[in-house]
């Protein structure tokens, strides 16, 4: 009898002081079935690498609301990879302006979820993702 | 997972690889095809981890603990595999496993491996796998295995059961000071802690405990749960004694005091147990439990696949009509 959850890292990397919002998406993504590891704040990009290669996750949801996006990112992907946890599907919540998007997207990020994303948008976009593939 | 599959992942595992360990961990929670062959590969590899349980109600600061202590058998030269249970929300079936929140200290740190685990429906403070992943842990090399259990402070027998050294944690301010761990859990303690004796009220704590602890020496009773040993069934088995005198232990472990009594104590009580004998006896009983559990579940799932599909629906209406009673109704059900 098998018994597949989906496992998802939540992380907060870099130096702004409040996790609200992760914790909503961790409670969020609970109740839809899903086992969440919520790290909390201040992450380095190598402690959400190493955690994310302990914890097997299948996902790495990195919030950031400092604006050091474009930076925390790819170091967050390059570690990952370097790890070689490539099929991690990353999503990234928080403030990111609309220009940095797609550049996020190019990196290898999955999806960009602003601070208006109704969870479900979230929870509909992993469990369709990872079905996919 | 293909079983050649299954066979890489634990060769990888053998020869030191975290990936591997992580993945087959996965393999063995999900109960995945591979997984009962990984864990036969693995079984020989096991027993050499020294397993040293912590449980305790909410927010006693086990997980600050565990965080602590790890230093603490790091900075003395051993490495730490950690699984941190929590509990599975029974509505959606999801878990938020925050464990590692109090764990920071630990990251970058190769000598170390934490597994944060979800209950997943089991109601004793672990999950059903929870003993097969201490054992993919063991045999991976890692010199102490910490656990710690779910802390719903009312019945964490499992972790008696599966450690060596099971750890009790309490803290001031929990309420009425004993009565969060009263029930039961005083009975599974090898050694007290008492966390947070920075705070207002520790010392209080601490007298409760040694007054409920008073003539200072404990018989532990063996329990002889899940007996299946045919010789010993029937007759009341005879209680056997663990004379160990349980210490108590005060911490502040956010500031990292403490620590090393309690590694001391840690220490003292695997020798008592070496030298006792008594550590035979637990891993003895603990197998005896496991294997009597494995049947009853494989029994019943053989039964059920061999019956025609509806029989146990349609047995369980006979019962409900009474046209049938429960023993009947089973060795009917036995003989086909
Ligand atoms: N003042 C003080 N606070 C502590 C101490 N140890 C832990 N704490 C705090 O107590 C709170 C709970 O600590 P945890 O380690 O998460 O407790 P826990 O028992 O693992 O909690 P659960 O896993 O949720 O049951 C945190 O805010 C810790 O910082 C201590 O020695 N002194
Ligand atoms: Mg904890």
């Amino acid at each position: 009898m098998s018994e597949e959850k989906i496992r998802v890292l939540i992380a907060k990397p870099g130096l702004d002081g409040h996790d609200r919002g992760a914790k909503v998406v961790a409670r969020a993504l609970r109740d839809a079935g899903m086992e969440v590891i919520y790290t909390g704040l201040r992450q380095t990009p190598e402690m959400i690498a190493e955690a994310a290669l302990q914890e097997d996750v299948d996902v790495v949801g990195l919030s950031i609301l400092s604006g050091a996006h474009m930076a925390l990112v790819p170091r967050v992907i390059e570690l990952l990879r370097g790890e070689g946890l490539d099929d991690v599907m990353i999503v990234v919540g928080g403030i990111i302006p609309d220009e940095d998007i797609p550049r996020l997207i190019e990196m290898g990020v999955s999806a960009v979820f602003g601070p208006g994303t109704n969870t479900d948008d979230t929870v509909q976009h992993i469990k369709r993702t990872l079905k996919d593939r | 997972m293909m079983t050649h599959q299954a066979k890489t992942l634990v060769q990888n595992l053998l020869a030191g690889d975290r990936r591997a360990l992580a993945r087959l961990i996965t393999l063995i929670e999900n109960r995945a095809p591979g997984a009962a062959e990984a864990l036969a590969l693995l079984y020989p590899h096991t027993g050499r981890a020294y397993l040293v349980g912590i449980t305790g109600a909410p927010g006693t600061g086990k997980s600050t603990v565990v965080n602590a202590l790890t230093r603490e058998l790091r900075a003395r030269g051993q490495t730490v595999g950690i699984v941190a249970v929590d509990p599975t929300s029974p509505f959606s079936g999801g878990a938020v496993l925050g464990d590692r929140i109090r764990m920071r200290d630990l990251a970058g740190d190769k000598g170390v491996f934490i597994r944060s685990m979800a209950s997943r429906g089991s109601l004793g403070g672990l999950a059903a796998a929870t003993g097969d992943v201490v054992r993919v842990l063991d045999a991976a090399g890692f010199d102490t295995v910490l656990i710690e259990t779910v802390g719903a402070g009312q019945s964490e027998v499992d972790i008696a059961r599966t450690a060596y050294t099971t750890i009790v944690i309490d803290a001031p301010g929990m309420g009425d000071d004993v009565q969060a761990i009263k029930a039961g859990i005083l009975e599974i303690a090898d050694i007290l802690v008492v966390n947070k004796t920075d705070r207002p009220g520790a010392q209080n704590a601490v007298r409760a405990l040694r007054a409920m602890l008073d003539t200072g020496h404990r018989l532990r009773t063996i329990h002889h749960h899940g007996q299946i040993n045919p010789q010993r069934g029937g007759e009341p088995s005879e209680p056997e004694y663990d004379f160990w005198q349980v210490p108590i232990i005060e911490t502040v472990a956010t500031e990292h005091n403490g620590l090393d009594s309690l590694v001391d104590a840690i220490d003292q009580h695997r020798a008592h147990l070496r030298e006792s004998g008594v550590i035979q006896d637990r891993e003895r009983q603990r197998i005896e439990a496991e294997l009597a559990d494995r049947l009853r579940e494989a029994l019943l799932n053989r039964l059920i696949a061999e019956r025609s599909p509806g029989a146990i629906e349609a047995m369980i209406r006979r019962i409900q009509h009474r046209e049938i009673d429960l023993g009947s109704a089973v060795r009917e059900l036995l003989d086909g």
